[in-house]
């Protein structure tokens, strides 16, 4: 049985993660330092989900994949310029806040009603990926959101394999409690994956994918919708950098059994 | 004044997960801070007469359900619908529920549904000038925020390792039926088993004392320029075997299969702490051959004691991270501490 999906992917940018944050408080609540200007990535488990969607499409002749971004639009150009070469998509943009800092819902309301927007969409075919959680608000909660906004009843999170099967349906990995995985037979699309890291290597750089993408690109950016996502629906109190600095004992030209010695009396300790 | 709801659904034994029992703590802690507030306990599950006893000297007002054999997989449309069901029956305006890997997939889409705010990865609670107010970490980690909301039910879930586990004796519970009707649609989806790793392979241990980080060092080539793959494995297999210990990567070390290079065969995503892996909780850490900022800036902040054997006593991460950094031979500190406990 062939099967073709559009395959939404959910996926904006955070700060590159070798970079030090530090909280602000804005007039509109809390951000980060000089956020404008951090160097940033494609969140890494909405990558993983992109690389997923890519393969599946590879696989399933007919499918098409759509990255949909929420973010500022002058950075999501700059992190399309790294990504673009990575896999064939079809940007979608919306104009607005990555921070943290944002409730979840106003995202999953922006987000869902842009995939309702897209020109085509088939809901029957309607496969809707991003990473299980972002590494800003690390709140693991937009995927289920967006599902219930387009009506979609099959959820799945932190999913390491999706298999699609002989007849259609799909056997699908999750991660569970202990190192464990829970598997699932689910009857086909629709259905909204928030992926964990897969099993995909991150693919190499190819120019003719990048110069494919880059021409639908530019576009989608140009016509990128305003959304207002705010922060107002929730109180902070306060958002500090942890404090505890840590003395470090530094152990050298020591021998190894007394180090040995020392580790095993503080394991059983 | 609140109306608590705690939420929970039973383990494969019809019992309650121990993180449940730390969410009922926290729940009782909020009902006692704020005065006047009322407790009522939902339970999600095949049968949850059991978990129901467990828990009845909790003091809860009363104790609902939503059974039955739909209910005792972890299905998203059916656990959705149940939580929804028990939300709306208790009135809750607060509802405390454990991060499980099964809530934590379905408390999203019932607060869509029951028009709640929600909030997860609850990592402290406070009440302050007579209002609740919640810790969770930012960027994976990297900042803690103190929060608050008015927009009610506001759905917390919580944590391992956060609050203590409640303990209370068992008695004979009551408990009222929700009854939810499920359509075939929400059974598109079917549970067909576990996979797990055999006892012996098993590296990811939650409840254990120690974790032990073992970073991309393991791997490469060491003083005679040689690798020595085979006998990392068998280094760091010994001594997950004589501590008990749950073993965590660095990021670098499983990703170098699926670049071609020498790999830990034992090792998966699965054991990845850091940005894209798990921030677990233990009260013991021990790193070796691991260089990387990320694994303990993120992937370390909730463990307690904090130990790192690596050849760089110069190295970033170390310096106000660990507790103590021995510098040294991984392999041959590693080769000793497991003959020391062989011994013991």
């Amino acid at each position: 049985m062939t099967t073709a999906f559009h395959i939404v992917v959910c996926g904006s940018l955070v700060p590159d993660p070798l970079q030090t944050l530090e909280p602000v408080q804005g007039p509109t609540g809390p951000g980060l330092k000089n956020e404008m200007m951090l160097p940033s990535v494609l969140d890494p488990w909405a990558g993983h989900s992109l690389f997923e969607a890519a393969n599946l499409a590879k696989h399933h002749p007919g499918s098409k994949v759509t990255l949909l971004s929420l973010g500022p639009k002058a950075k999501l150009q700059q992190l399309m310029m790294t990504i673009a070469q990575k896999v064939p998509f079809e940007l979608v943009c919306l104009d607005g806040s990555a921070s943290g800092f944002v409730d979840s819902g106003e995202v999953a309301a922006a987000l869902a009603g842009a995939i309702e927007k897209i020109p085509g969409l088939d809901k029957t075919k309607l496969l809707v990926f991003g990473g299980c959680a972002s590494a800003s608000r690390d709140a693991g909660t937009t995927m289920q959101m967006i599902a219930e906004q387009l009506g979609v009843s099959d959820v799945f999170l932190a999913v390491d394999e999706l298999k699609v099967q002989p007849d259609g349906s799909f056997r699908i990995l999750e991660r569970i409690e202990g190192g464990q995985y829970q598997v699932s037979s689910c009857a086909g699309a629709p259905a909204v994956i928030g992926w964990a890291t897969g099993n995909l290597p991150e693919p190499p750089n190819n120019p003719q994918v990048g110069m494919a993408n880059m021409r639908g690109i530019m576009p989608s950016l140009q016509k990128a919708v305003p959304a207002a996502v705010k922060t107002d629906k929730i109180k902070f109190a306060s958002v500090e950098l942890p404090k505890q600095q840590r003395q470090t004992r530094i152990v050298k030209d020591t021998p190894v059994d007394e180090i040995a010695k020392e580790i095993v009396t503080w394991i059983k300790g | 004044m609140e109306k608590i709801l705690f939420l929970a659904h039973t383990d494969t034994n019809g019992n309650l997960p121990k993180l449940a029992l730390e969410t009922l703590s926290a729940a009782l802690q909020v009902q006692k801070g704020l005065a006047g507030s009322t407790l009522t306990v939902g339970l999600v599950g095949e049968n949850v007469q059991a978990a129901a006893d467990s828990v009845t000297a909790c003091g809860a007002a009363k104790i609902l359900s939503v059974r039955g054999a739909d209910f005792g997989v972890s299905r998203y449309a059916t656990d959705v619908k149940a939580i929804e069901a028990l939300g709306a029956a208790s009135g809750a305006t607060v509802i405390l529920a454990p991060a499980t890997s099964r809530f934590a997939r379905a408390l999203p889409g019932a607060a869509f549904r029951l028009k709640a705010a929600i909030d997860t990865h609850i990592s402290g609670i406070q009440i302050t000038d007579g209002a609740l107010q919640a810790q969770r970490w930012y960027y994976r980690q990297r900042m803690m925020a103190t929060l608050t909301r008015a927009a009610r039910p506001w759905i917390l879930a919580v944590d391992s390792g956060v609050f203590p586990v409640w303990q209370g004796a068992k008695g004979s519970a009551k408990v009222e039926a929700v009854t939810v009707a499920l359509t075939e649609k929400e059974k598109r989806t079917k549970v067909t088993g576990i996979e797990a790793p055999s006892a012996d392979a098993q590296t990811i241990r939650p409840d254990a004392a120690l974790l032990f980080v073992a970073g991309a060092g393991w791997t490469k080539k060491q003083m005679d320029g040689q690798t020595h793959v085979k006998e990392a494995e068998k280094l760091i297999l010994d001594f997950l075997k004589s501590s008990k210990a749950s073993l965590g990567s660095s990021k670098s070390l499983v990703d170098q299969g699926s670049e071609g290079e020498a790999v830990l065969p034992f090792m998966s995503h699965l054991n990845q702490v850091g940005q894209t892996g798990s921030t677990p909780r233990h009260p013991k850490g021990l790193a070796a051959c691991c260089h990387g900022e990320e694994p303990h800036v993120v992937g370390w902040r909730f463990i307690n004691e904090r130990r790192a054997i690596n050849t760089d006593a110069n190295c970033g991460w170390a310096q106000g991270k660990a507790d103590v950094l021995y510098v040294a031979d991984a392999f041959t500190v590693m080769a000793k501490v497991n003959e020391l406990l062989a011994k013991n």
